[in-house]
């Protein structure tokens, strides 16, 4: 188990160590430092001064290891467009694709798991019959296509909900949330919805799949057998046992949605990670894109462990080998 | 010629064909496949206008919304967009762009990935671990997200002028860099098999030079499964394509792909211009659901386990 539990540590750490010299690479040879800072009128004995007292005489290893210490403290500059540390633009914009994020995953848990063991236990029911047909089309409508056919018909249409932003938001400490206000709560319904509807159609389909699976498994006739209610049987027994893919699968999930949010906070104006990162690279900001893929290469790896812990946790058998 | 008609009806009567007919929506997939793709290839001769020439536009004519809808003009089926283009004929170029990005990038992932897993299966040992240990890394990180990376990067690098002109093959590597592991996984484990098999060892003996054994006689046993992923990887492709052009890092406005067209519609949305976009995605969603469904059905079919 501690072996295991090793390699797994193993492989985060190789992941994190090519993220930080591909961060390193971007952030030191794509910007050029010097002539951000002093401007392109600077003489060449001000460049070379400001040079020396950056580090960039130093040999590459050397700066790539300053760059590793800086970056373990959160230290990635400033960036080239806003002037501002780049630390600071992205603990701005952190919470709101978190909050974006964490509202789509509950919500496609909250929806899919039921929706999937409805449709494994009655699979010739009309009703799942239209759920599978919804999941299909959920599965295939790109994620921007969707958001857009949402603003179509409730914002330009119905009125109902603002194409745009997040609302009102609520500051607690550095951290702020739409959750608090009602303009807040309004101005995250499409977004999410945008977000949920792939993860909710996939996560139905595979608790679906899964559960039929299990659920002609020789221990489930026994517990049948055994005259356990149906209840039991369906929900202790069958639903536990069809649940391990259902985690791997909703912790990459949580990955991809990361990269999707950008999508979904284009289409929205949504004042997150995604629009800083595409404005990044519309004006060259290369500290910024340096510091996003860090920031997010370092996330994957951690969701990739934590995914794999869970496992070992539920799963008694992995633990054995 | 009877020898074409011969292998024609040879081909008509195989299994797959026989299961082709017997799966109605994989006729229907291969249909509107066949269909879009006809347009998009013959797009200069049938689209009803040419998008792309300003000296045919017509200011006076744009924004005009579907003909059936009241100011709609017959001459422009599907409306037009603010420059005065037919939407419709700008779908036919449109889907010609994003079938091109996404054959090209498949076969570029295919062309590494089929390389990479052949020579990581054919020397074992630490090249292997080495190329399989780079997959591994890539695979934690979405495909999506690795594409956005190298085009957002690529982008920011370039000046403006030379950004337009490397677009449509900067799009293609990146793309392509960001989906070769599936292939380079199927191939190796195949390769690490067919290897010891007798007709490998056969060739070794008749002293067969080991990289004409690898590709003359290991490559075509591994070739199988490669095509369903990458008829899989065809509808990804283009939907990635269209996810990096709505974001604004892919195709530029003046050769737009379907996802082009959509970022130009969705600036549009709010004021009611719908067809716009609506009609590129349209367009767009049938294009990957028929791929996706004739993919699904060639991997069921191509299955020995299902027969």
């Amino acid at each position: 188990m501690i072996a295991i539990v090793l390699r797994r540590l193993g492989s985060v750490l190789l992941v994190m160590l090519v993220v930080a010299a591909l961060s390193f690479l971007i952030f030191n040879f794509l910007g050029d430092p010097v002539n951000n800072i002093l401007g392109v009128n600077a003489t060449l004995e001000e460049r070379e001064a400001l040079r020396r007292a950056l580090g960039l005489d130093q040999p590459t290893w050397v700066q790539f290891w300053h760059f590793l210490e800086r970056a373990v403290v959160g230290d990635f500059g400033i960036s080239y467009r806003n002037r501002q540390p780049v630390m600071d633009l992205i603990l701005s914009r952190m919470p709101a694709t978190v909050e974006l994020v964490l509202c789509a995953t509950v919500l496609a848990l909250a929806v899919g798991v039921p929706m999937g063991v409805y449709c494994a236990l009655r699979p010739r029911g009309v009703l799942s019959r239209v759920l599978q047909m919804v999941s299909l089309i959920g599965i295939s409508i790109p994620q921007f296509l969707l958001g857009m056919l949402l603003i179509l018909v409730f914002s330009v249409e119905l009125r109902w909900l603002s194409a745009f932003g997040r609302g009102e938001v609520v500051e607690i400490g550095w951290w702020s949330t739409g959750l608090l206000t009602d303009s807040g709560r309004k101005a995250l319904i499409m977004p999410v919805l945008t977000l949920a509807v792939f993860q909710i159609s996939m996560i139905m389909r595979l608790v679906q799949g899964e559960m039929q699976e299990v659920l002609r498994a020789d221990f489930i006739k026994f517990a049948r057998a055994r005259g356990l209610p149906d209840r039991a049987v369906n929900l202790r027994h069958a639903l536990r046992n069809s649940l391990l893919p259902v985690v791997t699968v909703v912790g990459l999930q949580i990955g991809a949605l990361i990269a999707f949010a950008i999508v979904c906070e284009a289409v929205f104006q949504w004042p997150g990670l995604g629009l800083l990162i595409l404005q990044a690279i519309e004006y060259a900001d290369f500290p910024v894109m340096a510091a996003y893929l860090a920031l997010v290469g370092f996330g994957f790896a951690m969701i990739n462990l934590t995914v794999d812990m869970i496992y070992l946790f539920i799963d008694p058998r992995m633990r054995r080998k | 010629m009877s020898r074409t008609l011969a292998s024609l009806r040879a081909a008509m009567d195989s299994d797959l064909a026989w299961r082709f007919r017997q799966s109605p929506p994989a006729m229907v997939a291969a249909t509107l496949l066949l269909v879009m793709v006809v347009c998009a290839v013959a797009a200069p001769l049938i689209a009803p206008h040419t998008p792309f020439d300003p000296g045919t536009l017509n200011l006076m004519d744009s924004r005009l919304p579907p003909a059936w809808v009241d100011g709609g003009m017959l001459t422009y089926p599907l409306g037009t967009d603010e420059q005065g283009r037919d939407v419709l004929s700008t779908i036919f170029y449109g889907m010609r762009i994003s079938i091109a990005v996404g054959v090209a990038a498949v076969l570029l992932s295919v062309v590494i990935g089929v390389t990479l897993g052949l020579v990581a299966g054919w020397c074992g040992g630490w090249v292997d671990a080495a190329i399989m240990r780079l997959g591994d890394v890539q695979l934690s990180f979405p495909t999506i997200m690795i594409a956005f990376f190298i085009d957002g990067v690529a982008k920011a690098v370039m000046p403006p002028d030379l950004r337009e002109m490397t677009r449509f093959y900067v799009v293609i590597f990146a793309i392509g860099i960001a989906d070769w592991v599936q292939f380079a996984r199927t191939v190796r484990a195949a390769t690490m098999i067919e290897k010891n098999k007798d007709y490998a060892a056969a060739a070794r003996l008749s002293r067969v030079p080991g990289l004409k054994i690898l590709f003359a006689h290991v490559l075509p046993n591994t070739l199988g499964p490669v095509i369903i992923l990458a008829t899989l990887g065809l509808g990804v492709a283009i939907l990635t394509e269209a996810i990096l052009s709505f974001l604004g890092l892919g195709m530029p406005p003046t050769q737009p792909s379907l996802g082009a067209l959509i970022r130009v519609g969705n600036d549009l949305l709010l004021s009611g211009e719908w067809w716009i976009s609506m009609f590129p995605g349209l367009a767009l969603v049938l294009l990957v659901l028929s791929v996706n469904i004739f993919g699904d059905w060639l991997r069921d079919a191509l299955n020995p386990r299902l027969k």
